[in-house]
């Protein structure tokens, strides 16, 4: 098997991990996984995180149709152009939201919700961060218990 | 402007703690449909700060506040507001479309078009971030109630910088360690709180260098945590902090005692007496007066008609700043002859 990340050298590390939501196994090669580890281990700049990602992903990079930023801007200067940035660019943004507070998931105050909804917003978000510990034990058989617990939750507020 | 720069009623002419100078909290907020500040022309910026002018006052929690349009005031101005914490570097830049409420004791300060539309920070003396963050959560209920906030239900306040997305909150708090500097534990210290994620910074926050053993620490993931937790996070850390500190300062007294003692009266020599002085050095003697106030090395009696010695040299960390020094001349000051001026408000303060 091909690593999937450079796709030349052979896969010889196996890890299985979150991206927005869905687990994803990867089977990389000796050499990505040492880049993958230095970019685990993290730091408080913005643009190393940045940085680190720009290497991992050439592929197209999407402006944001409503102020008209380019996904190649923010990377520059570190700042997006409009709160619809974060809808526009979800994809690339969650990978890095995950590397800078190790979470991706808000738990804190909200104005939008009345209180009931509120109490399921902070249950749910205390079950993901079970779900993602289940996962990086590979207690997969707990984590398929906690996901449909998320469901039903989210279905009923 | 007089009033806003009084420093008699402002948060910091208090002292309470010796370790723990100041708590502070802040909140990041924007508008849903105009774009960030860095991306927005100076209409939007203007519609921006007109918007905020007209709403914010309908509240008793700003009452003793006010509106101030950051291009009306003189660089020197700026420069205090900057030395006092109460804005931002990069706010005093370039002040078109900038705007700033700030209260009369200057615990409140609300930036308007920085990074974000809105910076709401709450700064008291001592160890408070409960005050800080009961009085801010006040105010930050209040904006929601007049503004459509940018928010995402999964992903929090909405920010410019993914860094301070979520909860969009930052408290620190600002500590002097000396005693962890003289005993070179501090490289152990910052290391341990870098790796539980928390971020430590100079004395005038991002950027800065640790001027005279003061550091400010802080959270550093904004996302995934309660506003409560992060408050509560790092009050145990910063308890932590306190504790190493204070145990540094123990075996400082019982190891080098009489080393200690000779730099702390030494520092006072060189304050009384020096002609020229900057405020990197003035700032690390006026440290080293503060550790002989807390060691109860240098007490009350030793300072000329002053009651309370805590207080004079809390003072003095900001009198000696490039820009109150020009404020209390009344004129701006090139940088030798600042360094006349502090030399010689320090000579009259901490004459004997």
């Amino acid at each position: 098997m091909l690593c999937n990340i450079c796709h030349k050298n052979l896969a010889t590390v196996h890890f299985t991990e979150i991206v927005s939501d869905e687990i994803v196994e990867m089977h990389i090669c000796q050499d990505c996984s040492k880049s993958k580890k230095k970019e685990l281990i993290g730091s408080v700049d913005i643009f190393d995180f940045i940085k680190k990602e720009n290497k991992e992903k050439n592929d197209s990079l999407p402006k944001c149709n409503i102020c008209g930023i380019s996904y190649q801007e923010f990377k520059k200067n570190g700042l997006l152009g409009c709160a619809r940035c974060y809808s526009g660019f979800r994809k690339q943004l969650l990978p890095l939201l995950k590397k800078i507070h190790s979470r991706t998931w808000h738990v804190g105050k909200s104005h939008f919700l009345d209180e009931k909804q509120a109490v399921a917003k902070m249950t749910v978000g205390k079950l993901r961060e079970q779900l993602n510990r289940a996962i990086s034990l590979e207690e997969y058989e707990e984590a398929s218990k906690l996901r449909d617990k998320i469901k039903i939750i989210e279905k009923d507020a | 402007m007089e009033d806003s720069i009084d420093i008699q009623n402002s948060w910091l002419s208090k002292t309470e703690s010796d370790i723990i100078f100041s708590s502070r909290i802040r909140l990041a907020r924007n508008m849903m449909d105009l774009p960030f500040p860095s991306r927005a022309d100076d209409s939007q910026k203007k519609e921006i700060l007109k918007k905020v002018n007209a709403n914010w006052f309908n509240t008793e929690l700003l009452n003793d506040c006010q509106f101030i349009e950051m291009q009306t005031l003189s660089n020197l101005d700026k420069q205090v507001f900057l030395e006092r914490h109460l804005v931002s570097n990069e706010h005093i830049v370039d002040g078109d479309g900038k705007g700033l409420i700030v209260s009369d004791n200057q615990e409140i300060s609300i930036m308007i078009n920085e990074e974000d539309h809105l910076r709401m920070q709450v700064i008291t003396s001592g160890f408070n971030l409960q005050k800080c963050w009961r009085l801010l959560s006040g105010i930050d209920e209040y904006f929601n109630k007049q503004f459509s906030f940018a928010f995402l239900p999964d992903l929090g306040y909405l920010t410019a910088c993914p860094t301070n997305l979520g909860t969009a909150m930052r408290a620190s708090c600002m500590m002097h360690l000396p005693g962890l500097i003289l005993t070179k534990r501090i490289n152990k210290v910052l290391e341990l709180l870098a790796k539980i994620s928390f971020t430590i910074r100079g004395f005038f926050g991002e950027g800065t260098q640790a001027l005279g053993n003061f550091f400010q620490i802080s959270n550093q993931s904004s996302l995934g945590f309660s506003e409560e937790e992060i408050v509560e996070n790092l009050e145990g850390v910063i308890n932590q902090v306190k504790k190493q500190e204070e145990d540094a300062r123990l075996i400082l007294s019982k190891k080098q005692n009489l080393q200690v003692e000779d730099s702390i009266w030494r520092a006072l020599g060189i304050l009384r007496n020096a002609r020229m002085i900057n405020s990197q050095e003035a700032l690390s003697h006026l440290s080293l007066l503060f550790l002989g106030v807390d060691l109860g090395i240098i007490n009350d009696n030793d300072f000329f008609g002053i009651c309370n010695a805590r207080k004079l040299v809390f003072s003095l960390l900001l009198i000696i700043q490039p820009a109150h020094l020009q404020l209390a001349k009344g004129k701006v000051l090139k940088e030798k002859e600042r360094d006349c001026v502090r030399a010689e408000i320090l000579r009259e303060k901490l004459k004997k």
